[in-house]
């Protein structure tokens, strides 16, 4: 289980960070940003073009993005993440205010039906609850994993904590609304207090609980006419939603004639006929799709396996609680973002609109992602022999 | 950390990696399993169908004078789509471009709605085509607006200028021949469903060329005849297209191959002659008075053949009235297509050579006198010709009661004794068995009819020709089984309708009904009489008789006439040959030929002949004229038809020339005299002189050759002259660098600084081709 890394505190100590780094998570994690690149750029280039801007402006943008993500992720690994604790509930007081200030009339910008952005300058835009994706993990490891006398396990009243430090982000994002960020946390939210070792009747509590206020929200009238439509369009790709079953026909389409090999970077017909809306973003893996072919769109598959299995391999090694608990959170985020996002592709998951991780272009998802990275290098170079 | 956490972080995994095999799978199905059918849908999503005219052929005359050319149009479309997704829903545009057109806006708009319940004009002001295609609103535009047009692309946002191919009629020597050359009309939905349902059928490649809503195609003469040879195939691009309807790249291409040009064996100095000629007969007709009515005679139609009686080919063929074919292109108006189509205009639209059907009158007697020679009569024989001749009890007259006693068969041809076929066939019908025929009564009349191609088409490459009918027993037997049920009615029932106004009439009638339904099918002596000199139930056409006569004079040949010689590509490459096709040959000795022959030569010839007068100081010494006349009773209250027929030489035939004059008097009176002036023309005569080259035919006779072809596809004729082609694209095409039938000659793309391209026409005289329009 360790036999590739060094065994003692002295060793360790006296490596370089390097050294010490998880090469096969940070290649992985490279390898998906980079094809991420091409594929936006594939995507945007001859929109641009037609619109008479600079074809390259995406994929500079999402270099730019890389970039910014990368120092990010560097920073928050050189961290000792014991240190981290302490700056935990600073990180999640900014998470709550920039949820709460984005559902601000004037100050939060609407896309695809979700108040869920600030509009800056230059074009680029941020969204908090990318963010608080992290500090809900973050918080929610921090209160499980406080250590109490004899417990191994979190108490009731910790789980209960843990739930409302992640129920306020929860609920304000679902004012914003995005259902697919808060899907995705909720999946987070549960694999952290599964693995907590809580006691078994809050998992089955909370997947019955899931359920039921899935069922009434969406039979209460609670939704979005839009988000209607999206789960409308899943289910009859045929009825009249407003172009979200066209989107989802158009990808599956462009997805299904790519083939073994694909149609070959920049000549999808597809993408570069315009036929899929949102496709340097939602559907960036329609572009995989049909232009990189099953060899391609397996090959994102595999490099999301790969750092998830680095992921899960970081959070078994973890030398705490608090380590593994920010592990999984993680990789479960991880997990089913890139489950809904490919699944909504390929036509076998509602419309959510979350992007595909390291892959869709967006500065606050790529700074997000490479925060995770970096939390997971961190917990990976503190781990246990 | 406790057991339980390890546990579920495994657990985790585990539901991780079953999401990933998830997405793998799905991914499995959707681009290795079901690849195939969203490829399929992928490329009907984005792959649209840009089409290319092809050039139409032409239609030349035997040595190549176009009597049926293109010429290219500037046409102003609009985007009836691209319109609506304007703003104001293109109103400005509308407002722009109407006055540029001559139009006012409103006129405008309502040319750009769809025919149907809510449009607030009829066809043709409103679009009847598809909602999707761009409506053409104005031709023939000026470069200068076409120009502005496509250089102003926001002012005129959803409105393009584009080069069109039409048909133009060049009309060399001011000839008509409308009847022959037919006219093109748009593709009606029916024969879009057709082709729909033959597609869906399977055979029919979707892919492959085929009719569009916007396509014209032959509706009358040779454009329908020979629609398929001249439509040639469409050029078909496939492109991909990006949402917004951008062309992004392309798929296929095929270029558009030009129709085959269609050399006919009309002549069109020849036809020019006939068509004159036949109008001068009728205008001499008109100022003629009818001796047995009140005015002069009203000429109402007429129709001319000349053939060439060795093979079939027509020379020349007209047909009285006619209208101008130009009237169709691009559309006819309602108001012009009633005016075609009044009763007072006559149908200018019927062709009186093909369709129009008439009783033969005396020309038939070509039939009758072969079917004396062919059933026991010689050519020694007498015949008596009395002023009249009584069967049962009607009295049969001579033509203006002559009498002439004793006679030999051929001086009885020519002096067109009636009374002598009437003996003749009274014998027959007797030997028949009279009204009590046997099972198979023999009819040596309606079988010679039949032989020499009468009562059934001749096969002419035109369409809708009429059949003609022989007007003996079998007729008689089948209108008997067709109406004696109706007969019978009107016996039992009579004529309430007619009753009303005329009672005498009504009874009249209602006794003819009581005669037919119990004696319908029987052919009576009477009928067996009128049937010999051409009356009676007999009718032909004016081209059925061309060939009757043509079949005697080459030797007994039927053959069936041919318009189209063959085709050829705008390289001069002749793609094919039409051959004469015989359909039948006459049932009469060499010998009792050449004595018919000789024996209507004398009509021209001697001096009792009915041909006489009018031939008199055509040199039949060396062109012997052989002919017959023939005035015909057409019933009641209407006038005599004028016809004559001919070949010559009598002694060494080539040419056959058939006249008709409908209500037009005596075929020596009105016919014979244009029909003298056609041979005049075919051999050069004027007064007793011959001279070949004065011939309207090039070279004194029919061409077999095809035309030549300049190095830029135009056709070489004798009056051609003017070999340079007209600078437009400036270099001139190159020697050799022949346009090949599938070129796109006619029209060079020159960029200009607007970034449009504008189509110049670098070879005017040829060739013509459309730009290509999407459609979706």
């Amino acid at each position: 289980m360790t036999i590739a890394y060094p065994t003692t505190l002295a060793k360790r100590k006296s490596t370089s960070y390097l050294q010490r780094l998880d090469w096969v998570l940070v290649g992985g994690a490279l390898a998906l940003s980079i094809i991420g690149a091409l594929l936006v750029y594939s995507a945007t280039r001859s929109k641009q073009a037609d619109a008479g801007l600079d074809p390259s402006s995406y994929l500079k943008k999402h270099i730019l993005n890389l970039a910014v993500g990368l120092v990010l992720g560097i920073v928050i690994s050189r961290f000792d993440y014991r240190l981290l604790r302490a700056y935990t509930p600073i990180l999640y007081g900014i998470s709550i205010v920039g949820l709460v200030l984005v559902l601000v009339p004037h100050l939060g910008h609407t896309i695809n039906g979700a108040k869920a952005w600030f509009l800056l300058p230059g074009g680029f835009s941020f969204q908090p609850s990318e963010f608080a994706k992290i500090a809900i993990i973050l918080g929610m490891s921090m209160i499980l994993s406080e250590k109490r006398d004899a417990e191994s396990e979190p108490r009731d009243i910790d789980v209960i904590y843990a739930l409302g430090v992640a129920g306020v982000p929860i609920a304000l994002i679902m004012l914003e609304p995005d259902l697919g960020t808060v899907l995705v946390i909720t999946c987070a939210v549960l694999a952290i207090v599964a693995v907590s070792g809580a006691p078994a009747r809050w998992l089955i509590g909370l997947i019955v609980a899931g359920v039921l206020v899935s069922f009434l929200v969406f039979k209460l009238g609670i939704l979005s006419p839009y988000q209607v439509d999206r789960f409308t369009a899943f289910t009859d790709p045929t009825a009249n939603t407003h172009g979200i079953g066209f989107n989802t026909t158009q990808a599956r389409i462009a997805i299904g004639s790519g083939g073994i090999f694909g149609q070959g970077l920049f000549h999808g017909a597809q993408t570069q006929g315009h036929f899929v809306p949102e496709n340097q973003t939602d559907f960036v893996y329609s572009v995989a799709g049909e232009e990189l072919g099953f060899v391609g769109a397996v090959a994102i598959v595999v490099l999301l396996a790969v750092i998830l299995w680095r992921a899960i391999y970081i959070a078994v090694r973890a030398s705490d609680l608090f380590g593994r608990l920010v592990a999984t959170g993680v990789a479960t985020w991880f997990a089913f973002q890139a489950f809904e996002n490919i699944g909504m592709n390929l036509g076998i998951t509602p419309v959510t609109g979350v992007p595909l991780p390291f892959v869709s272009y967006g500065g606050s998802s790529m700074f997000a992602n490479w925060l995770a990275i970096g939390l997971l290098i961190n917990v990976h170079m503190r781990a246990k022999e | 950390m406790s057991d339980r956490s390890t546990l579920r972080l495994m657990v985790l995994g585990i539901l991780i990696a079953s999401l990933l095999i998830t997405m793998i799978s799905r991914l499995f199905f959707l681009q290795i399993v079901s690849a195939d059918v969203y490829t399929a849908q992928a490329s009907s999503n984005r792959v649209h169908s840009i089409e290319t005219q092809a050039a139409r052929g032409l239609i030349l005359d035997q040595v190549g004078r176009p009597l049926v050319s293109n010429r290219t149009s500037l046409v102003v479309s609009v985007d009836r789509q691209a319109l609506h997704t304007q703003k104001d829903h293109g109103q400005a545009v509308i407002d722009r471009l109407a006055p540029a057109l001559g139009m006012t806006p409103t006129m405008l708009s309502y040319r750009l709605e769809l025919c149907g319940k809510q449009a607030h004009a009829k066809p043709p002001i409103c679009w009847n085509g598809s909602p999707y295609q761009p409506v053409p609103v104005a031709k023939d535009i000026t470069e200068d607006l076409a120009l502005k047009i496509m250089e102003r692309r926001s002012d005129y946002a959803g409105v393009t200028a584009s080069l069109e191919a039409i048909r133009v009629y060049p009309a060399p020597f001011a000839v008509n021949a409308a009847h022959i050359l037919g006219y093109l009309g748009p593709v009606t939905d029916g024969e879009l469903a057709d082709q729909k349902a033959l597609m869906e059928a399977g055979k029919l490649d979707p892919n492959g060329p085929r009719l569009r809503r916007t396509d014209l195609i032959g509706r009358a003469g040779l454009e329908s005849e020979y629609d398929t040879q001249l439509r040639g195939v469409e050029g078909i691009k496939r492109v991909t297209v990006n949402l917004r309807g951008s062309v992004t790249g392309t798929v296929s291409q095929t270029t558009p191959v030009a129709g085959e040009d269609l050399v006919t064996n009309i002549d069109a100095k020849l036809q020019q002659v006939a068509e004159t000629q036949l109008k001068a007969a009728i205008d001499k007709a008109r100022a003629t008075k009818d001796p047995n009515g009140t005015g002069n005679y009203r000429a109402d139609s007429g129709a001319v053949v000349v053939m060439d009686n060795t093979n079939g080919h027509v020379l020349a063929m007209a047909s009285y009235p006619n209208y101008d074919p130009s009237l169709f292109v691009g559309g006819i108006t309602s108001k012009e297509y009633a005016t075609l189509t009044a009763a007072s205009a006559n149908q200018p639209l019927t062709s009186r050579a093909i369709q129009g059907q008439f009783a033969p009158a005396s020309t038939f007697k070509i039939v009758t006198a072969s079917a004396a020679l062919q059933n026991g009569y010689t050519s020694s024989d007498q015949f008596d010709c009395p002023s009249s001749y009584q069967v049962g009890n009607r009295v049969f007259k001579n033509f203006e009661s002559h009498e002439y006693g004793q006679l030999s068969l051929s001086k009885g041809l020519a002096v067109s004794c009636d009374t002598m076929w009437y003996q003749v066939a009274y014998k027959w019908w007797l030997e028949a068995g009279g009204n009590n025929p046997g099972a198979h009564p023999k009819d040596p009349v309606e079988a010679m009819a039949q032989a020499y191609g009468i009562g059934r088409r001749t096969g002419i490459d035109l369409p809708s020709e009429s059949r003609g009918r022989v007007g003996g027993r079998e007729f008689k037997t089948l209108q008997n089984k067709q109406l004696h049920d109706s007969w019978c009615t009107r016996a039992r029932d009579g004529y309430p309708e007619v009753a009303k106004t005329d009672l005498p009439r009504a009874t009249l009638l209602q006794a003819y009904a009581a005669d037919a339904c119990a004696n319908g099918g029987l052919f009576r002596g009477g009928d067996a009489v009128n049937m010999a000199i051409g009356q009676g139930d007999t009718v032909v056409t004016p081209l059925q008789m061309a060939v009757a006569y043509s079949a005697l004079a080459n030797g007994g040949t039927v053959w069936q006439p041919q318009i189209a010689k063959g085709f050829m590509r705008g390289d001069g490459h002749v793609v094919t040959t039409i051959a004469p096709k015989k359909v039948g040959s006459l049932p009469l000795t060499a010998a009792n030929q050449e004595f018919l022959r000789s024996a209507f030569s004398e009509v021209t010839s001697q001096s009792f002949g009915t041909g006489y007068g009018p031939f008199q100081g055509f040199p039949l010494n060396q062109i012997p004229i052989a002919a017959k006349t023939g005035t015909g009773q057409a019933g009641s209250n209407k006038q005599s038809t004028s016809w004559f027929a001919t070949f010559a030489p009598a002694n060494h035939p080539k040419y056959t020339v058939v006249m008709m004059v409908s209500q037009g008097g005596t075929g020596s009176g009105t016919s014979a005299p244009s029909v003298r002036k056609i041979y005049e023309a075919i051999y050069g005569i004027h007064g007793s002189s011959i001279n070949p080259a004065r011939s309207v035919l090039y070279g004194g006779e029919p061409t077999s050759t095809f035309p030549k072809v300049t190095v830029n596809g135009e056709p070489i004729y004798p009056e051609f002259h003017d070999a340079t082609p007209v600078s437009g694209g400036g270099a001139a095409t190159p020697v050799g660098q022949t346009p090949s039938g599938s070129s796109t000659a006619g029209v060079v793309l020159v960029p200009v600084a607007a970034g449009w391209l504008v189509k110049k026409r670098s070879r005017p005289r040829r060739r013509s081709r459309s730009s290509g329009v999407i459609r979706r």
